[in-house]
């Protein structure tokens, strides 16, 4: 993809773009191209060793599920993000945007008195508009994703404490049953958050790899120009992936909301920069064209199995900071190293 | 060429993340009260700007309640303006010397960290604007007086109350709000400081910070009750600390007062949860008695009248039996 494309090449490009990542023929190319995605696996798989030996309470089942579900939230928006990320582009909006629908939630529920499933859809709605916005913005206005979702990122933040009246919206007495949509439990002691996130995760690998969403995001982040060039109609695919990621943010306002019992208009600052760390960990390039929603699932485990193992030794809180950042920088050099190799 | 400019961006967006996870927050938000903030000077009516820690949280919107009344009980004309987050040190540095240029009849300030504003409060000094405190003093020689809570004494009594609740014996465990500012330290201290004076039955087995964020604290609380399998209670120092601990609590489904959980401040979901028994109690402090407070030390001081060094607004433990109890319920907050 960096040799330069003849005209009559273009037709091809995409479909170049696309085997790219599932042509299995080169073993060489392809374990390369799986060498993060086994190297993050085998993190994991370490990670979870270690903490098992360093602590007898840390693989108990009740723990695993307080890690399951501590990685709802972050999972969640990581799924959506990760298209946004094998575009090419970047969502700065997600922790402040997800805080904005869980306060549009609970103006629907609470304030408005409207049924849960309208509230639900309400929340659901403010994320994919949000994603409409940033995606015109960086179609049609031309702006870098970093800046347009960054203003995203203060208006939905601003917004977020504006329609809340800078106050919680409480769902207890409106709506007594909206914490069991994270924390009721359909299968015993596996609360439903993290039901909803697998289910999310199954759909987003599917959308990725079966639909015609899926391929454009990855032939728009392998070649944008190439891609337009053989009729593709990028802007609006590119809107329509920024819309489907913000659908993401709306479900993770609703789960966030859910497990507080209420919208915190304050909460989700630095949430986007852990859920693109969990996306960057599971192997998906900053620079497009290549990832895995596998990979982003990961990600997410990755970092929250180290954030709890940590707490488990009782590892100070500080400490705790430096460990994640230093596996967030690995992951970048090793994204890094491997463009180097394509070079 | 592309490519290049592909991978500066890629590094750009990668370093500017790994900046922001260092300070990240919202833009400047401003609540503006009574009218115009062009300033006290020239239009008779006395001028206070008030710049505190934050405005999001119930606990500030108390305090700015406080302010408030005392304000339009003093007629005089108030601002109030916070960072959107505690952790935004310079961005209240910026609201402070934004403040103090717009040349108020006095500034009431609230640290966020002792030493960076030093600076700052000198210009002030120099253009003889008298500077009052309120929950958090600055370090030098500037500020007049100090209207807060004393924090280590609200710790201290937090232990005695814990001591009390868990029998004088066992483990227990502190969820902080925050390793570097007056409150989050001198709250822990206090209580650390107590439990090791007069209770040598008592361990405190681990102390993590959640910076007051909801989840994070409850998925801390949850971490450390995995640990401490034998911990006997819980000390979340803030409003959100405590709350997270009352969610870790019902997440996992332990049994009512299992692990008895002390809070601090109010808030409508801390009120829940002591009315019905997952919480102990807590420490509340008198937020609007501090914003009355520092209005009223801020006006003495612009009408150069002598005002005390510090005036301690008080702090008060609260439970079940006396949260209905009219001196209770006047500092308590939704």
């Amino acid at each position: 993809m960096s040799t330069p494309q003849q005209p009559g090449e273009t037709t091809t490009v995409i479909q170049q773009a696309v085997n790219e990542d599932t042509d299995k023929r080169d073993v060489a190319g392809f374990l390369k191209r799986q060498l993060q995605q086994s190297l993050a696996f085998g993190t994991l798989v370490v990670l979870l060793i270690f903490f098992s030996i360093a602590s007898p309470n840390f693989f108990t089942f009740s723990n695993i599920a307080t890690v399951l579900l501590s990685t709802a939230v972050i999972g969640i928006l990581a799924l959506g993000t990760t298209f946004v990320i094998i575009t090419g582009g970047i969502d700065l909006s997600l922790g402040t945007g997800m805080a904005l629908c869980a306060v549009m939630t609970g103006v629907f529920v609470t304030n408005m008195g409207l049924p849960v499933w309208v509230g639900i859809l309400g929340g659901i709605a403010t994320g994919v508009l949000m994603g409409l916005v940033n995606g015109l913005n960086v179609t049609f206005l031309r702006l870098p994703p970093f800046i347009a979702t960054l203003a995203m990122m203060m208006i939905a933040g601003g917004l977020a404490l504006v329609i809340s009246g800078v106050a919680p919206i409480y769902f207890s007495t409106s709506a007594p049953d909206f914490k069991k949509i994270a924390l009721g439990v359909l299968i015993p002691g596996i609360p439903n958050a993290v039901l909803i996130t697998a289910v999310l995760a199954i759909i987003a690998a599917i959308v990725l790899s079966k639909t015609l969403l899926g391929r454009y995001t990855f032939a728009i982040g392998s070649n944008e120009e190439a891609t337009r060039l053989s009729g593709v109609n990028t802007r609006r695919w590119t809107i329509f992936i920024y819309m489907f990621a913000g659908a993401f943010t709306g479900i993770a306002g609703i789960i966030i909301a859910s497990r507080l019992d209420s919208a915190q208009p304050q909460i989700g600052t630095g949430y986007e920069l852990q859920a693109i760390a969990a996306v960057i960990i599971g192997g998906t390039s900053l620079l497009g064209g290549r990832g895995s929603i596998l990979g982003t699932v990961i990600g997410a485990l990755i970092m929250s199995v180290l954030v709890n193992g940590l707490r488990i030794l009782s590892i100070q809180t500080e400490w705790q900071n430096v460990v994640v950042g230093v596996v967030v920088l690995l992951a970048v050099f090793l994204d890094s190293l491997r463009n180097r190799q394509r070079t | 060429m592309r490519f290049g400019k592909k991978t500066a961006f890629a590094a750009l967006v990668a370093a500017s993340a790994l900046v922001m996870a260092g300070c990240a927050g919202g833009g400047g938000d401003v609540i503006e009260e009574g009218g115009g903030t062009d300033g006290g000077s020239g239009d008779g009516e006395m001028y206070i700007a008030l710049v505190s820690k934050g405005f999001q949280h119930q606990f500030w919107q108390a305090v700015k309640k406080g302010a408030e009344q005392k304000a339009e009980e003093l007629g005089v004309k108030i601002t109030f303006e916070g960072p959107a987050a505690e952790t935004e040190i310079a961005q209240q540095l910026e609201m402070l010397t934004a403040a103090i240029d717009k040349n108020p009849d006095a500034i009431a300030y609230a640290a966020l960290d002792p030493e960076a504003c030093v600076a700052p409060l000198d210009q002030a000094k120099s253009k003889d604007i008298p500077v009052v405190y309120f929950d958090a003093p600055c370090n030098g020689d500037v500020g007049l007086s100090l209207s807060a809570t004393d924090s280590k004494v609200a710790g201290a009594l937090a232990a005695e109350k814990m001591a009390e609740l868990i029998g004088g014996e066992g483990e227990v465990a502190i969820v902080g709000h925050s390793q570097i500012n007056s409150t989050g330290v001198e709250r822990r201290d206090g209580f650390v400081d107590k439990i090791e004076a007069d209770y040598p039955d008592i361990k405190i087995v681990d102390i993590q910070y959640g910076d007051g964020d909801h989840l994070k604290s409850a998925d801390i609380a949850k971490a450390m009750i995995a640990a401490y399998p034998d911990l006997k209670g819980i000390y979340g120092t803030n409003e959100g600390s405590a709350i997270g601990v009352v969610n870790a609590v019902n997440e996992l489904n332990l049994e009512k007062g299992k692990i008895t959980i002390i809070g601090f401040d109010s808030g409508a979901a801390q009120i829940n949860a002591i009315k019905d028994g997952t919480m102990a109690g807590a420490i509340t402090q008198d937020p609007i008695g501090i914003g009355e407070q520092v209005v009223q030390a801020a006006y003495d001081a612009a009408n150069g009248d002598s005002v005390e060094e510090f005036y301690d607004t008080g702090s008060y433990w609260y439970d079940a039996k006396n949260i209905e109890d009219e001196d209770i319920a006047a500092v308590l907050y939704e």
